[in-house]
């Protein structure tokens, strides 16, 4: 399965899911230069965590700008599964190819930890793999994460089960306690109405490996290859 | 070459003494104008020209068989194996800190980024080492909330982990902060870029941000001691881009790769100035700049603006000729700033011109070599006796010492940073082995199955009681800090920050403290390969105590060998080893508890020292260690602590211990809370326990079984005794050093 991983100005992450997917999973990965306005060939795309654009002006709101995203819509469009973490995230939401915004978190600074996220909706290929309700283990690093959409959005987010992750406790209770950064109903990561759009706060490419013991992080990945056809062993 | 002459006023201003002046005229043999002027004040600044430290700093091993790259360029390098080369070093930025927090910090980041990727390496780990005074006073929780978003700010938006540090805090820091900030990279051995300009003819490319009138004389800024007037010197402070510097940082590593130029500098301290002065007087060469072709924030800028600003993400190359395009090409690509500014000459001069017209035209080596080296006389200060002669048969000893460990466990010296280091990004590039918070971090190195521990210390305490003695712990306890680890010190860099080198007393301060520097770097086999020396952190008159913060790095042959400092396994026992004295002075128990700075600092022997980390690492190696963890600030006891508070695992309650202490013939506060040095706690199998005591027993390294691991509480008694001494639930603990520090800003906390 031919992953690409954007690589926008600033972009910090893109080694990190590149090692994951080509290194860990064996799978063919390459980077695509946001100037790029070619996707052809691609089965899956990254949008990978970091700074892009410095987050200057708001969080991702130059990159929706760069050239390759026409062709991401048309991607994502045509159905091919788009994965955005962190900064991808709050670049899918500036693109509005995910609905809400983000503010900054409640405590106003940089978090870095980890968090525990309960799994709300196995039916996106990207979590197609993993148990109903199950508690993952994800580090966060962000300082605008806290996710916020109207109540219409959010009644609709619910309706079409497109909230995927909130955070919880580490035995899955969704509590004010186990939300880090203020987000609405503790979301923390949700998908587009056809499920193929993912974005997402936590970095599962950082507990992919198992440095520090934890592979949680590997599920999500595997989801999609698994859920893929071309994917499948 | 024309120019008004200089008044005497104006020699002044540039931080010049009369006889500096006069050793100008004397080597240009005529007098120099103002552009002329300003070269020199920041080439012979104490910041640039080091003239105070030199002759100590000669003292310093620096050479060993790892090493590839000592002192005088960027950034050390020393051998991994692999093919690859640590690159490393550590910088202060306390001077801006103090007078802006945030950008202060934030360009002390940036700044020591570039001291390591000009030298070809990609930077993969920060550390920092920060001082301030208490957070009681708001002026000092303002501070370190805008250094630490401003480290944050900066290396979160350039991918680059910052994996730890260390936080002191001490009323001696009130008016002078420090930012100590270290990184290391790797790279290929046989490619590292050096600060050179070589190859007459050969084109010099200015790239990066472009040139405004911020940072002016920030070297000379931070060559002066501070009065009232600090506020004033805001605009001395620079303002950084990350995403420049990321910018920056890709754009020179695809030219590097490329190999399409012969040296490097980047643009720190005196900026335009510095690097190519350094670059030609590295290379034997001279250099011709037209400063009219310099990338420019404003129009009007002078010539003295444009070589003095020390505007941040800034780099010089010297193309390889024919190259020059492509070099260009790269640049555009990263959206960045990029002009070909001059060219090197055989001339061995400095000549500048503004639109082909001449403005400066000095002597390479009048700049850098033939600046002024000081032998500044040295005076023991007359407090010292004062000081180290403290009664403390007049101190009590504590009645409750469950509530001292307690007490101690909340100072925000020892307390746990997570506060400070969950502002960080820890985890990006996903290296992060052991995270902030521990003694060392530990990255590992991709590609490869090794890993890298780094640690930062300094305890200016034990260093203003005895600044011998405080060089000497200095070293051996950031070396103990990587063996705990399980790692092999390999190399360091240091950071000496230091009050104002004119007074005698600060003198003789920093002439022990590199003195205790090298005699332990020598003992351990562990070469200087970079540093940093910060003078005239004085406000007022008050300077700081001595602070030679060390930044050591360690080799893990096996990543998967790494050793953690928190207990593992329910029955494992509890080993001490090395000796408890009776020490007290300049301890943590004695400032925190009793309100007292004073006494002798523990003695540290270095042979004991040597044997001690040796037998810690073999064992370590041997694979009978599970945990490991030195004792330093609050003793015995809070070592004891921190082992059982970090146990936790992902899941499951944490382990606690059961700890028996034999009967020694010292007080019990000295006992549990003095900082003797030479100490490890372990923890071992019961089964590993003989193999552990043989190998003692063969080194001479004195040990002592005190405890097993087990249950949820912390349990400390001394032989002979019915009740414990200390009984304490770990959750208890942990809340307590969780949170101290971040209860001083649940409240009141500025929020920038």
């Amino acid at each position: 399965m031919r992953f690409g991983i954007l690589v926008f100005p600033g972009s910090n992450c893109d080694h990190d899911c590149y090692h994951v997917l080509k290194h860990l999973l064996g799978q063919p990965a390459e980077f695509i230069w946001h100037k790029q306005t070619s996707l052809r060939g691609y089965d899956a795309l990254v949008i990978p965590g970091g700074f892009s654009y410095g987050d200057y002006l708001r969080t991702g709101a130059i990159a929706q700008y760069s050239p390759i995203m026409k062709s991401v819509r048309e991607f994502a469009q045509a159905g091919g599964p788009v994965l955005g973490i962190c900064n991808g995230f709050q670049i899918l939401l500036e693109a509005g190819l995910l609905p809400g915004a983000m503010l900054r978190n409640r405590s106003l600074k940089f978090i870095c930890k980890d968090v525990f996220v309960r799994v709300e909706n196995v039916e996106t290929p990207f979590t197609a793999s993993i148990d109903p309700g199950r508690v993952l283990r994800l580090p966060i690093a962000h300082a605008e994460g806290n996710y916020y959409a109207d109540p219409e959005t959010l009644r609709e987010l619910r309706e079409h089960r497109q909230i995927v992750f909130r955070y919880c406790s580490a035995e899955g209770r969704i509590t004010e306690e186990a939300n880090p950064n203020g987000s609405l109903d503790g979301i923390a990561g949700i998908c587009n109405r056809a499920g193929n759009v993912l974005g997402m706060m936590p970095h599962p490419e950082r507990c992919a490996e198992g440095l520090d013991g934890n592979t949680d992080g590997k599920s999500i990945f595997q989801s999609i290859l698994e859920h893929h056809p071309v994917g499948r062993p | 070459m024309t120019g008004r002459a200089i008044p005497p006023e104006g020699v002044e201003q540039h931080g010049l003494t009369r006889e500096e002046y006069q050793k100008i005229l004397t080597r240009l043999g005529r007098e120099p104008n103002r552009l002329e002027l300003g070269l020199f004040s920041v080439m012979w600044s104490e910041h640039c020209s080091y003239k105070s430290s030199k002759v100590h700093l000669k003292k310093l091993p620096t050479a060993g068989p790892r090493v590839v790259q000592g002192p005088g360029e960027n950034a050390g390098a020393v051998d991994i194996g692999d093919g690859l080369v640590a690159v490393f070093k550590i910088e202060s930025h306390n001077h801006p800190s103090f007078i802006e927090p945030y950008q202060g910090a934030a360009t002390g980041v940036g700044g020591i980024l570039r001291d390591i990727f000009t030298m070809g390496a990609r930077p993969i780990a920060l550390l920092n080492s920060l001082r301030f005074g208490p957070l009681e006073i708001p002026k000092n929780r303002f501070l370190l909330e805008g250094v630490v978003s401003g480290i944050a700010g900066y290396g979160n938006c350039m991918g680059i982990p910052t994996v730890g540090g260390e936080i002191n805090f001490n009323e001696i820091y009130n008016q002078n902060p420090l930012v100590n900030v270290f990184c290391l990279g790797i790279a290929h051995k046989n490619r590292i870029f050096r600060a050179s300009a070589r190859g007459v003819g050969n084109t010099v490319i200015y790239i990066g941000s472009k040139t405004g009138r911020d940072g002016i004389h920030g070297a000379t800024m931070a060559s002066e001691s501070f009065d009232e007037s600090i506020e004033a010197r805001r605009p001395t402070v620079q303002v950084g881009d990350p995403f420049t510097e990321k910018l920056l940082l890709e754009a020179c590593l695809e030219i590097m790769k490329g190999e399409l130029i012969v040296g490097i500098q980047d643009m720190g301290a005196a900026g335009l100035t510095s690097s190519s002065v350094e670059m030609a007087g590295r290379g034997g060469t001279g250099i011709e700049l037209e400063l009219s072709g310099v990338p420019r924030r404003e129009e009007g800028m002078t010539p003295y603006e444009v070589m003095l600003s020390e505007s941040q993400e800034r780099m010089l190359l010297v193309a390889k000729p024919g190259f020059e395009k492509e070099i260009l090409s790269i640049c555009d690509r990263w959206d960045l700033d990029a002009a070909a500014i001059g060219r090197v000459t055989d001339t061995r001069r400095l000549v500048l011109k503004e639109e082909g017209r001449i403005v400066a035209d000095i002597p390479i080596q009048a700049l850098t070599d033939d600046a002024p080296v000081y032998e500044r006389p040295i005076q023991v200060p007359s407090y010292l006796d004062a000081l180290q002669g403290i009664n403390l048969d007049l101190i009590p000893p504590p009645s409750d010492f469950g509530a001292v460990l307690m007490n101690l466990l909340q100072s925000p010296t020892i307390a746990n940073k997570r506060w400070v280091y969950q502002q960080y990004d820890h985890m990006v590039r996903t290296n992060t082995v052991i995270r902030p918070g521990f003694e060392s971090a530990v990255v590992r190195v991709k590609g490869t199955r090794k890993a890298l521990a780094m640690s930062v210390d300094g305890n200016s305490r034990y260093g203003v009681l005895n600044p011998y003695r405080g060089g000497v712990i200095a070293v051996c306890e950031a070396a103990r800090n990587i063996v705990c680890a399980g790692g092999r010190p390999i190399g360091l860099t240091d950071c000496l920050n230091f009050g104002n080198p004119e007074r005698p007393e600060v003198m003789w301060q920093f002439a022990l403290s590199v003195e205790g520097i090298a005699d332990a770097c020598r003992e351990l086999e562990i070469p200087v390969v970079s540093g940093n020396v910060s003078f005239y952190n004085e406000t007022n008159g008050l300077g700081i105590y001595p602070t030679p913060i060390i930044g050591m790095v360690g080799l893990i042959e096996e990543v998967e060998r790494t050793v953690p400092p928190g207990f593992r396994d329910e029955g494992d026992r509890v080993v001490l080893l090395g000796e408890t004295k009776e020490e007290l002075g300049g301890t943590e128990y004695l400032s925190r508890i009793h309100s007292r700075e004073g006494g002798f600092p523990p003695l540290l022997e270095l042979a004991v020292e040597k044997s001690v980390q040796r037998c810690c690492l073999e064992a370590i190696e041997a694979g009978i260690i599970k945990s490991a963890h030195d004792c330093s600030e609050g003793g015995l006891g809070v070592a004891l602590a921190e082992a059982a508070i970090l146990s936790e695992k992902a899941s499951g309650p944490s382990s606690g211990a059961t700890v028996v202490l034999p009967h020694l013939p010292i007080r019990r506060d000295a006992h549990l809370f003095g900082e003797s040095q030479s100490r490890i706690v372990v923890t071992v199998a019961e089964t590993d326990l003989p193999k552990l005591e043989h190998q003692c027993a063969g080194q001479g390294v004195p040990m002592a079984v005190i405890g097993r691991v087990g249950g949820q509480r912390l349990t400390i008694r001394m032989e002979g005794d019915d009740r414990p001494l200390i009984d304490l639930p770990v959750e208890r603990m942990r809340t307590a050093w969780q949170d101290a520090i971040g209860a001083y800003f649940q409240n009141g906390g500025t929020e920038r």
